[in-house]
């Protein structure tokens, strides 16, 4: 991975970032290093907040934006991941209180009508983009 | 059926009742048209819980229907217009407001208004009657400039007035009941004996005996004046002494009515006119006027299967009812005031927890006939259906009020009644229903049973016993009804602690890639890493993402996204200088500072980023973690104790911090609170925590199992007067048990509650050592003991472990810019959400 180009595009994020359906920019967001397996981090991108989320267990990235739609706290990138059923639906629950999201559609997945913005992520030579 | 040419069904009144008619029929059949007539310038709302208004829940939140219900069922309805007349030759209805509506049904749900009883000077400013919304207002309202105030009544409503009396604040509130004991209908002296104890313990002052002459006065009230020549002064008075039917338009349209009032049906719920029904509270069935909410659904069932060609009829309803009332449990079920020679009564008391049981038994032993329960009514539904089903009494029937003195459960189990019990009375919900929609529909919770039959939906008074019946009914079929932490785990925490431990596993990677599946969720990571902590005492900073945030970042995640930060404070003992340094840290990175409950002091508002620099700067000061953030030891409280106290025992300052220090940083389920008070004045509220040690003149008394929060439990005494050595060797064996065999987030409380056998069996286990366990336990604490490290000084000591308490990692030295504060009295605080 280190050497190859990879993107995550998640399905619904590139038309949910670039209404016109252009394709995303992709902007330099920080190292692989800096997230942790299995787990989140937050960058500034465009002051912007964005979550990066790294499931080093299967190999797949996700990012969203850093505000939980609930409390408006910029805080899922502290959240803990994890998954959902048997499709395995990648998920984040926000710390505050504990209002779980999809990573793919950004839908919470807790019964409430709030959704999160998802971007798709491109791994190359160990450097994070999102496509914005 | 077009709207125009459906029958029509017209509704006069919109109460509990006449709501959950319209609800009824329109669940049954669309082939009528419904058109409601309320007086109430609202919609339907529950009555029952009407007290709940003064203690925060507004009109909406008692409201029985959506906004929209009545447009989208299409039901017609007049709110603040009352029928004044009914014309039955020409099957009209004319209301107040001018309506002139034909019917060819005519349901009157018109309820009951307050009983006043005639007494001169009644009319007075500052007399007020406890029955609508708009009455609270006005006894809201009124309240704010009166001291004295009573309600005349201690029947059922009246205890609920008086409650609302205290929630508004009222500094000397009374009761006042004609009768010589508490809710005459329902307990029995004994039993008021002991409510009037409780209810004086919260403040009510009780006159019983009281027959009201006159209210005194000028314009407004200023003195009751009773039959034996002695008077109160008051600035307020609620009656809340009974109801009455309301059947003034019943009589005026010249329909039968009781000569004590109320209106008369037949079992059809037919008035003396067959186009005519009548029910709930203005309803005068078999004889009686039953002003319960239960009776009266059931009657707008018997219309609804009436109209729809149904047979159901009403012949007499269970007036059992169990409440509480201002906080104290009262049941009163089946006949419970038979005495011999027609029955024997069996009563336990307990004037000391203030608890009373009753229970009536046949002269020969058998059956259950009714009974009585004040301050625990845990058994009410199980007796209950007792009486109802007629259910064998076990050899020895006291067992059923003090229960089983050893093994098995006293009495009968909820899988023993018959198929055709009815559980949930307000919905009319059997056990042969529950059981069929467990096996056949698949339903294993409360709450999809509450979508399935509505079980539950009414008074909730049932909900212990469906739950036991889905437990039971899923047992019974084979399915080991197994406490798994989450979808990802097929364990409970005990049986993967044991795992875990069997197996040497570290990681939480290793035990989902062995016993898991998927990705994990919020609930298995920290339950998981709660039980690594537990087991092997690594530094949770190993593996941070399976941590809750608070752990993560070894702070309390705070409105806004900053931390707190608090510091080991133990046993609540701190020099000057120490203190000196917590206030020049908070100034230094503007931090609002409050002392907790624990006898420390909290530090709120830091940056993620300022967190390492603050811990570095409080270590060296001597601090280190006080672990507010995690499910581990937070504080042990003491009092000042022998060293400076004149009536302290012992040093409990000095004990108190030995045990903080012993079983600082170990993680459990969920979190730990200690306390230690140097005499039996108790200045430390040891019996409110988890443990709680109390100094007597040979030693200690050790207390396990309490807590505060939202459902208060004082700690159970485990062993007296035991010596500091001991207590510690208690204290091992009971905390290792906790944390071995406890659910996720279960505190010690809510685990002794649900523990077989409960304090009996946990005295044997940690000082009988009935398990043979004490050794073991003992010396897996003390390994915990020897590992202690603070996890601030380790963060702060490792610049790899520093660098994660960033906000942006692409902008280390940039701090979130989304947090802001207010001000507030001199200190900062978090901007409102």
């Amino acid at each position: 991975m280190e050497t190859n180009t990879t993107s995550y595009n998640n399905p619904g994020a590139i038309a949910g970032s670039t209404p016109n359906g252009s394709a995303p920019k992709w902007r330099f967001a920080c190292q692989v290093e800096d997230i942790p397996s299995d787990g989140g981090a937050c960058v500034s991108l465009n002051e912007e907040q964005i979550a990066i989320f790294n499931f080093s267990r299967r190999g797949q990235w996700y990012a969203t934006e850093n505000r939980c739609p609930h409390k408006q706290q910029m805080a899922l990138s502290r959240g803990m991941t994890g998954s959902l059923g048997e499709q395995c639906e990648p998920k984040v629950a926000c710390p505050f209180h504990k209002k779980t999201f999809s990573l793919v559609t950004g839908e919470c997945l807790t019964g409430e009508d709030y959704k999160i913005r998802t971007y798709p992520v491109k791994i190359k030579d160990g450097k994070i983009y999102i496509g914005m | 059926m077009s709207a125009s040419n459906k029958p029509i069904v017209v509704v006069i009144g919109n109460g509990m009742v006449g709501h959950k008619f319209c609800e009824r029929l329109m669940a049954a059949t669309s082939s009528f048209r419904i058109i409601v007539f309320g007086e109430e310038p609202r919609p339907a709302y529950d009555r029952v819980h009407l007290s709940e208004y003064f203690n925060g829940k507004s009109a909406h939140d008692l409201s029985l229907s959506m906004a929209g219900w009545f447009d989208e069922q299409d039901v017609e309805l007049h709110i603040g217009d009352p029928v004044r007349e009914i014309d039955r030759t020409a099957k009209l209805v004319h209301s107040r407001k001018g309506i002139v509506q034909s019917y060819d049904m005519l349901v009157l749900a018109t309820g009951s208004g307050a009983f006043v009883p005639d007494i001169s000077g009644i009319e007075k400013k500052g007399v007020f009657v406890y029955r609508t919304i708009e009455d609270l207002d006005l006894i809201r309202e009124y309240a704010k400039g009166a001291h004295n105030a009573a309600v005349m009544g201690g029947g059922l409503l009246g205890l609920e007035a008086a409650k609302a009396l205290l929630d508004l604040g009222i500094s000397n509130p009374y009761v006042i009941e004609f009768a010589s004991r508490l809710m005459p209908r329902q307990i029995d002296s004994a039993g008021s004996h002991i409510l009037e104890t409780r209810l004086k313990k919260l403040g009510l002052q009780i006159l019983l005996n009281k027959s009201t002459l006159a209210v005194e006065g000028g314009e407004s009230i200023r003195t009751l004046r009773f039959a034996d020549d002695t008077s109160l002064d008051l600035d307020m008075l609620v009656i809340s002494a009974g109801i009455r039917p309301r059947d003034e338009l019943a009589r005026l349209a010249g329909l039968q009515v009781g000569t004590r009032g109320g209106i008369l049906v037949n079992e059809k719920m037919q008035t003396s006119d067959p186009h005519i029904y009548a029910i709930g509270e203005c309803a005068l069935a078999c004889g009686m006027i039953y002003g319960l909410v239960a009776p009266g659904y059931e009657m707008a069932d018997v219309v609804v299967s009436q109209l729809t060609e149904g047979n159901k009829s009403f012949t007499g309803f269970d007036m059992s009812t169990k409440l509480k009332l201002i906080g104290v449990d009262v049941a009163s079920f089946g006949d419970a005031f038979v005495s011999e020679p027609d029955s024997r009564t069996i009563v336990f008391e307990d004037r000391h927890k203030g608890i009373y049981k009753r229970i009536n038994i046949t002269s020969d032993g058998t059956r259950l006939l009714g009974g009585i329960l004040i301050g625990d009514a845990a058994a009410y539904n199980i007796l209950l259906q007792t009486v109802n089903n007629r259910l064998p009494l076990p050899p020895d029937p006291e067992d059923l009020v003090l229960g089983s003195r050893g093994g098995a459960a006293a009495g009968a189990g909820v899988m023993d009644l018959p198929d055709e019990a009815l559980i949930c009375s307000c919905e009319s919900v059997t056990k042969a229903a529950i059981c069929t929609a467990v096996m056949e529909k698949g339903v294993e919770s409360v709450e999809g049973m509450k979508k399935c039959t509505k079980a539950g939906t009414g008074c909730g008074g049932c909900v212990p016993l469906v739950k036991d019946l889905i437990a039971g009914t899923l047992k019974a079929n084979g399915r080991y009804v197994r406490n798994v932490i989450c979808e990802h785990f097929d364990q409970s925490r005990q049986e993967l602690l044991d795992l875990i431990k069997l197996h040497d596993v570290r990681t939480y990677d290793e035990a989902l890639g062995r016993w898991g599946k998927g990705d994990g969720c919020e609930v298995c990571k920290p339950a998981v890493a709660s039980i690594l902590a537990s087991c092997w005492n690594d530094n949770i900073q190993k593996q941070p993402v399976i941590q809750d945030s608070n752990d993560r970042f070894l702070a309390n995640i705070q409105k806004g996204g900053t931390y707190s930060v608090v510091p080991r404070i133990p046993g609540g003992e701190i020099t000057p200088e120490k203190l000196i340094v917590l206030g020049k840290v908070a100034k230094k990175y503007n931090l609002y500072t409050k002392i907790t409950g624990g006898q420390r002091i909290d530090l709120f508002g830091a940056h993620v980023g300022d967190l390492p620099d603050i811990w570095e700067e409080l270590i060296d000061a001597g601090f280190e973690s006080g672990h507010a953030y995690g499910k581990a030891l937070r504080t042990v409280k003491s009092c000042v104790g022998s060293t400076w106290c004149r009536f302290g025992l012992h040093d409990s300052v000095s004990f108190a911090i030995e045990v903080e220090e012993r079983y600082r940083g170990i993680r459990a389920p969920h979190k730990i609170k200690g306390g230690v008070s140097g005499c039996i004045r108790e200045c430390a509220e040891a019996q409110s925590k988890d443990f709680g040690i109390i100094a007597t003149e040979k030693g200690w008394n050790l207390y396990v199992c309490g807590n505060g929060g939202s459902k208060p439990q004082h700690a159970q005494l485990l062993a007296t007067d035991i010596d500091s050595a001991t207590v510690i060797r208690y204290l091992d064996r009971f905390l290792m048990f906790y944390i071995q065999t406890a659910d996720p987030l279960t505190r010690t409380a809510t685990w002794l509650n649900k523990m077989d056998g409960g304090m009996s069996y946990l005295k044997n286990v940690v000082v009988e050592d009935s398990l043979g366990m004490a050794t073991q336990w003992e010396a897996e604490m003390q390994t915990l003991v020897n590992s202690y490290k603070c996890e601030w000084k380790e963060v702060v000591e490792d610049p790899a472990l520093r660098q994660r308490f960033v906000h942006f990692v692409n902008a280390p030295r940039k701090k979130d810019p989304s947090v802001s504060f207010d001000n507030m009295r001199g200190q900062i605080k978090a901007k409102e959400w």
